[in-house]
């Protein structure tokens, strides 16, 4: 369908996209990539009074890496993260995610900012961050504030973001070089939405594992942490029974609901297959 | 609004609603209608054209947000007479039937052999997932592309 009728302004600072949001009390909705708001403006999902284009903001392009870890502009594009060289040796996880993300096409456009405040349950970027304890910095009418990845994601579609705030960055912690990692993702087509994919990795212990993180997407109604999961890996060594009691306790952590594309039952199996072969390449 | 930019060469200004798409600013105020418009919710591919060189899904990109940019339509990566060596290629290997998707897939071919003229058939199949066609079954599409990769490489500096 044909997009409804709105007003559009393209600020150049953050400041004024912020007072242009906070001028349509919750009407607005800031655009980045359009790859997610526009579809829904199409199937009249979301009809906003004002459209706030941020592509003239450079200062949210950046992608900043130092000794505390990395930093990503919200405006940064998937197609960026795959063709920055350097993150694959810093943030291996979060490059093997987002070799995932949609299409071609869609990489070219959808920024990390776009997918963390749209919140889809199955997008990776959102399992990312909440995986790596990120913290997303936004700025709004009453100023910036930072907030933990693990308090962002509030429901389906729903984060803790204010109408009038947009997400400046996204500070992912810092990743030790020998730390393991395994990235699985199960769609009906590559680039689809996951029907479950696990996020997971540890640091190495002589031989045991310490600082279990394990996420997964595509099976609840936001990302989630699979302590139950983190906990079985946590000094352990990673073999056959460790992998099958993780495995077993990612599905009994979980409780999908059923959709069009797959049952509830399928999710929850599946979300366990996913643990068991991120942690089988995390270990190889 | 007002909104400039280049489109196959040509600047081009044109007056829109903000709510226009890329697509439908080409199709109907440029009376470019090679790009095809399929699903107009981002998932069929027919409508890719080129924003700056890279490959974007037209009915997910406002009009208004192509100010300055080049753009690039399949009628842009055409001859005046003849085929193209990658035009040559998809009738060569009977990759359209219908026509419909051709001019994403085209378009998105391009991009894909423009960076990548070393790309396998993997990648090919990775890159096209994000089209969707109909009628071949895409095994032909695939060999089209891979077919014309060796004119891509000739064209590399």
């Amino acid at each position: 369908m044909k997009l409804p009728p709105f007003e559009y302004a393209c600020p150049t600072s953050v400041s004024e996209a912020v007072a242009l949001l906070a001028s349509h009390e919750g009407e607005a909705q800031p655009l980045a990539g359009g790859q997610s708001l526009v579809p829904m403006m199409a199937f009249r999902v979301a009809s906003p009074s004002l459209v706030v284009d941020l592509r003239k903001l450079a200062e949210l392009r950046q992608i900043k890496i130092s000794d505390e870890g990395v930093t990503l502009g919200a405006m940064v594009r998937w197609r960026e993260i795959l063709d920055d060289a350097r993150l694959r040796t810093v943030q291996p996880l979060l490059v093997a995610a987002v070799e995932h993300v949609a299409h071609y096409q869609i990489r070219n456009r959808g920024t990390v900012g776009g997918s963390i405040a749209h919140a889809d349950p199955a997008a990776e970027m959102p399992g990312i961050v909440l995986t790596c304890d990120a913290k997303i910095a936004v700025t709004g009418k009453a100023g910036a504030r930072v907030i933990d990845a693990a308090n962002f994601f509030e429901g389906p579609l729903m984060t803790a973001l204010k109408p009038d705030e947009i997400i400046t960055e996204i500070r992912l912690p810092a990743w030790p070089a020998k730390r393991r990692f395994g990235f699985q993702e199960f769609a009906r087509r590559r680039g689809d939405f996951a029907l479950a994919a696990a996020l997971l990795f540890y640091d190495d212990d002589g031989g045991k594992v310490r600082n279990a993180h394990v996420g997964a997407i595509g099976v609840a109604d936001t990302p989630v942490r699979l302590p139950a999961v983190e906990q079985v890996l946590n000094g352990s060594a990673i073999d056959e029974a460790t992998i099958a009691k993780a495995e077993a306790a990612a599905s009994a952590s979980v409780d999908p609901h059923d959709d069009i594309h797959a049952s509830g039952a399928y999710r929850k199996a599946l979300v366990g297959v996913m643990v068991e072969r991120a942690l089988r390449a995390a270990a190889a | 609004m007002p909104v400039k930019f280049e489109v196959n060469g040509k600047s081009v200004e044109v007056e829109v609603e903000p709510r226009l798409t890329l697509a439908d600013c080409l199709r109907h105020y440029l009376r470019l209608t090679g790009t095809h418009v399929g699903c107009e919710h981002g998932v069929c591919g027919a409508c890719t054209v080129l924003i700056d060189g890279a490959a974007v899904r037209s009915c997910l990109t406002l009009a208004v947000q192509a100010e300055g940019a080049k753009v690039t339509t399949v009628e842009g990566l055409s001859l005046e007479e003849g085929l193209t060596p990658l035009q040559a290629s998809f009738r060569k290997h009977h990759a359209l039937q219908c026509g419909f998707c051709t001019p994403g897939m085209i378009t998105t071919a391009h991009a894909l052999l423009s960076e990548e003229p070393d790309c396998d058939a993997d990648r090919v199949r990775e890159v096209l997932s994000g089209n969707i066609c109909r009628c071949t079954g895409y095994i032909s599409i695939v060999e089209a592309v891979l077919d014309a990769r060796s004119s891509y490489k000739k064209t590399m500096p």
